[in-house]
């Protein structure tokens, strides 16, 4: 099971301070949380793409790409990659350019995007939501397994005789992703292509991901690509810690009470109550995040998002030492405890070149 | 048969409900003449005020509202009375509809009342209520009624009937329709199958690709 972080980007005043980061000290800071997700023994990073202020990370491959080269282990994914108002073809030659430069260690999640006016200002139209994610993903499906696409279609002018470079590393495509906060024919599209299903589980109560994450597993298997136990699942979650679970509240309620997204509606126990948030020790976070297990299923991906809201660097940074001294190794071990053996991990980049080489040998 | 009552007043006792009790009982009588055994829920959106507001910030109803909401989603029939303010309904009715999926009330029969301190706002009903829940794609019955404060203490006159015999036509109509009601859809999650999706899509010249 993989365990990292997943950053909005948002560039947020700290509440207690009054303080507003430049957008240089906020892509600064991405990328410093980024580095500091490997040395506390993370698995993944991964950012938001948006075009609109106040967030900063509007060219995601550009950053991954320094993250890249300044990690080693660390896979680099996306939360998320609008897949409606890029370009496919922007999006395969990136991705594979990336996949590229860091050996492999990247994946990408789709998403939608849900700011209005961003799929105007890249000539698209929100209400086509859904038909541009079919579509545009339909399309980039092919252009990483086609080495020649000729393609038509409704949002984007044909291709005759089109190549998209570079070729995916090894002949095999970055693992996908798709993630959506509502929408029944997204899990339908991730179970159709055996791609993974990411439940961004933050904003809503876990009820409302579980019939979206049962309806994905259910129709993994109908199309053929394993049990329903086996469909790769990832989900989000929502944290802050202190060693004293009451200095962990008294410190977080600011931040929480002026949050972008909840801030100035429900209180900081009824949210905690309502949804994943938690708020208090590394311990009452592991217990937490083990009863999603009893939810979702066994799944393959947990990314946590800590550095928002207007939190400064130096407590982000002081998070992710507790998350990866201290909770993420117990998660590893609680997790691996009872989980069957036929329940894959999430997909790396050897396990899917492995997979593509056992593949081609029956074949031959 | 479930019975949902939606009632926007604010004062305890208030008018609203009043008028909300006058309607749920006269219903549940008409049905039960015909052997129907009637449900009734009563929501009171005065208890839910806090939580409405916080489900606009949070983006979520919370499990108190989503029961309350529940409640009317799985009813077979609604009732829903609000108190006129400046001309229309009052915002927190508005507002608890507002949280509803806008695709939740498709097809559910409905009775619309409300009440107000003088009878020339009667038309809100006419103006604000039905075109409400005719975007909500809901059937709302014939008669919508209108209590004013005269209402309470006198009968009809010449040219209208009083309140008594308007409650009395609006729950025939409720109950009419509700005996003749379509079986309720379950909420399983329906797929469009994959495949499909993707047809939808294709260009239409019928070129092979």
């Amino acid at each position: 099971m993989q365990f990292g972080i997943f950053s909005v980007g948002d560039v947020t005043t700290d509440p207690t301070t009054g303080r507003t980061p430049s957008e240089h000290e906020r892509i600064k800071a991405m990328v410093t949380i980024a580095l500091k997700a490997e040395e506390v023994g993370l698995d993944v990073f991964a950012t938001g793409e948006h075009h609109n202020p106040p967030f900063v990370p509007s060219s995601p491959t550009t950053m991954l790409g320094y993250v890249a080269a300044r990690t080693e282990r660390l896979t680099l994914s996306t939360a998320t990659t609008l897949i409606t108002t890029n370009d496919p073809v922007k999006i395969a030659e990136d991705f594979a350019m990336l996949q590229h430069l860091a050996d492999g260690r990247v994946d990408l999640m789709m998403g939608r995007g849900n700011t209005g006016p961003v799929y105007p200002w890249f000539g698209q139209d929100i209400r086509q939501g859904i038909p541009l994610a079919i579509e545009n993903y339909a399309l980039l499906h092919r252009l990483w397994r086609e080495d020649v696409v000729d393609w038509e279609g409704r949002f984007r002018t044909p291709l005759q005789g089109f190549t998209s470079t570079p070729r995916p590393l090894d002949g095999v495509p970055p693992f996908v992703w798709h993630g959506s906060i509502r929408s029944p024919e997204i899990a339908e599209q991730a179970a159709y292509y055996g791609d993974g299903f990411f439940a961004n589980n933050i904003f809503w109560p876990k009820e409302h991901f579980m019939r979206l994450i049962n309806l994905y597993r259910e129709r993994y298997a109908h199309y053929g690509h394993g049990t329903p136990e086996q469909a790769i699942v990832g989900l989000g979650g929502q944290v802050f810690m202190r060693r004293n679970s009451q200095d962990a509240v008294r410190e977080f309620r600011p931040y929480f009470d002026n949050a972008p997204v909840y801030g100035h509606g429900p209180s900081l126990e009824e949210f905690t109550a309502e949804t994943p948030l938690t708020v208090g020790s590394p311990q009452q976070v592991i217990d937490r995040t083990l009863q999603f297990r009893e939810h979702f299923g066994d799944y393959q991906r947990q990314l946590f998002l800590m550095d928002h809201a207007g939190l400064p660097l130096k407590t982000v940074l002081e998070q992710l030492d507790l998350l990866g001294e201290e909770v993420v190794p117990v998660l590893r071990e609680e997790f691996a405890k009872g989980r069957p053996a036929e329940v894959p991990g999430a997909p790396t980049h050897a396990s899917l070149v492995a997979a593509a080489n056992s593949a081609a040998s029956v074949t031959a | 048969m479930k019975l949902a009552i939606v009632t926007a007043g604010l004062t305890q006792p208030s008018s609203t409900r009043l008028l909300a009790d006058r309607l749920a009982e006269a219903v549940r009588r008409r049905l039960e003449e015909r052997g129907e055994a009637v449900d009734v829920r009563v929501v009171e959106l005065r208890e839910l005020a806090v939580d409405i507001a916080g489900a606009f910030v949070a983006g979520f109803p919370n499990a108190r509202l989503r029961t309350a909401i529940e409640e009317v989603t799985r009813a077979d029939g609604l009732i829903a009375v609000t108190p006129i303010f400046s001309g229309s309904y009052s915002g927190l009715f508005k507002s608890f509809f507002d949280v509803i999926d806008n695709a939740a009330l498709e097809g559910k029969p409905v009775l619309v009342a409300a009440t107000g301190g003088t009878v020339r706002h009667s038309l809100a009903l006419e103006h604000a209520l039905r075109p409400l829940f005719a975007y909500l794609r809901a059937v709302v019955v014939p008669t919508a009624v209108y209590a004013a404060s005269e209402d309470w203490g006198g009968g009809g006159d010449a040219f209208t009937d009083g309140l008594g015999a308007r409650v009395t036509r609006a729950a025939g109509e409720l109950a009419g329709l509700l005996e003749h009601r379509a079986p309720r859809r379950d909420d399983a999650e329906e797929v469009v199958p994959f495949e499909q999706q993707l047809a939808a899509l294709r260009p239409a010249d019928g070129k092979v690709r």
